[in-house]
């Protein structure tokens, strides 16, 4: 239940004054409420939680643990 | 002791636990929401989920779970309207698609979930859907943290923190906790490669003797954590005493509804579900293995009377319990046994 699934935003739109973005799963695309994330924009990651976007990921970050999973990835 | 179920699964399904040296022993915590929501409300969400003028709305994990003669499957299956959603917004859906029937949906989880469970809140106020209530069982990690710590009977030398938890939280709150009780406190994610990074740091702390918070999930994680999603948990819950299943009363340890939404308490709706005796299996000790006190496969039920299809106990259930992690990646018996890093890597399997 607390894991989150990590997607791009490829579209922000409102629904009842709410927030609302499309969110691309690796080529699934579903919706998701962006409200608690005010400075997200076309292009971000994102965490999504049960239908929430909770976190915008940090790119470098992100591509450091990338990194790692390439040096595992190699040593296999 | 990594504190959040999800990162059980992680260990257990990649065999970390496995190929680390045997002086480091991965203690499953408490942090699986579906594991810790106390019986009685798992009966309450039974009684309301067999009414016929109720739609109950939830998590699908929350299905399978045992109550004390049932569980919310058995009721579908017998022609209660349960459903599962990807999101409690759902839920007001429905409750405007259906204006004859109240929408009762089980709001349960961590911090994570709570600011979405408290946006269905706020948006039904919001909206004037007024056949919309939630059923609350929701638990906070630092207060776990407290509780282990003053347990005498659980030593654990290191925390991993949820990540997700930390997302919406921030790790602020743990900063104490570290210092009281001299314990390294590691921020961790949920992918094998964040796991093993998390223990390092919290082993580099250990044999530093040093203990601190640090945050190995910095992708996702900032110290203050999500401020509006902290607000709107502030907005819409107030901290409770809240029992844990198979753990008792933690003092301060769940959020409630605040009395400016009532009207959306489940409990206080149908004020008729508040007696409901309970029974627990005399076999199950999901108890201890939430606590860090007993592996999965240490209970004599373990595989035999519980299984995922027969389960006792809400940790052989849930995506997120460490006994459905057991038997799953096959820990049957031997839990303990090592695989040669060196020659692993050699030869995977």
């Amino acid at each position: 239940m607390c894991l989150g699934i990590p997607g791009k935003v490829i579209e922000l739109f409102e629904v009842n004054g709410m927030k609302m973005a499309k969110i691309d799963f690796s080529g699934v695309v579903k919706e998701a409420c962006m409200e608690y994330l005010p400075e997200i924009k076309v292009g971000d990651y994102t965490l999504i939680h049960v239908g929430f976007g909770l976190s915008i990921l940090d790119e470098k970050e992100a591509l450091e643990t990338m990194q790692l999973l390439n040096q595992i990835a190699a040593m296999e | 002791m990594e504190v959040c179920g999800g990162q059980t699964h992680s260990i257990i399904k990649s065999g970390l636990d496995q190929l680390l040296p045997k002086e480091i022993n991965l203690v499953h915590g408490p942090g699986c929401p579906v594991c810790v929501t106390p019986l009685e409300l798992i009966d309450k969400a039974i009684a309301l989920a067999s009414r016929r003028d109720v739609i109950f709305t939830s998590f699908g994990d929350m299905l399978r779970v045992p109550g004390s003669s049932s569980d919310l499957f058995a009721v579908k299956a017998a022609g209660g309207d349960v459903r599962i959603l990807y999101s409690p917004l759902d839920s007001l859906k429905i409750a405007r698609e259906n204006p004859d029937k109240t929408v009762v949906f089980f709001g349960i989880g961590f911090e994570t979930t709570a600011p979405p469970n408290a946006m269905a809140v706020v948006q039904a106020q919001v909206q004037g859907i007024n056949n919309f209530a939630m059923l609350v069982s929701h638990v906070t990690v630092p207060a776990a943290i407290i509780a282990l710590m003053e347990s005498p009977d659980v030593k654990v030398d290191g925390f991993l923190a949820a990540g997700h938890v930390c997302t919406v939280m921030g790790y602020w709150e743990y900063e104490p906790l570290a210092q009281k009780y001299k314990i390294p406190i590691v921020v961790t994610g949920f992918e094998p490669v964040d796991i093993v990074h998390g223990i390092l740091k919290c082993v580099r702390q250990l044999e530093g003797d040093r203990y601190y918070v640090e945050n190995a999930y910095a992708r996702s994680v900032i110290r203050e954590g999500n401020r509006p999603a902290q607000a709107v948990i502030q907005r819409v819950f107030e901290l409770c005493d809240r029992p844990w299943r198979g753990i008792g009363v933690i003092p301060q340890s769940g959020y409630r509804l605040r009395p400016e939404f009532a009207e959306f308490d489940a409990e206080l709706r149908f004020p008729e579900i508040q007696s409901i005796e309970t029974k627990e299996s005399d076999l199950c000790i999901s108890g201890l293995v939430l606590q860090g006190r007993k592996k999965p496969h240490e209970c004599m039920a373990f595989g035999k009377e519980c299984t995922p299809q027969t389960p006792l106990g809400a940790t052989m259930v849930s995506t997120e319990g460490a006994c459905a992690a057991y038997y799953r990646y096959g820990r049957y018996a031997d839990a303990n046994r090592r695989i040669d890093g060196d020659k692993w890597l050699k030869n995977p399997i």
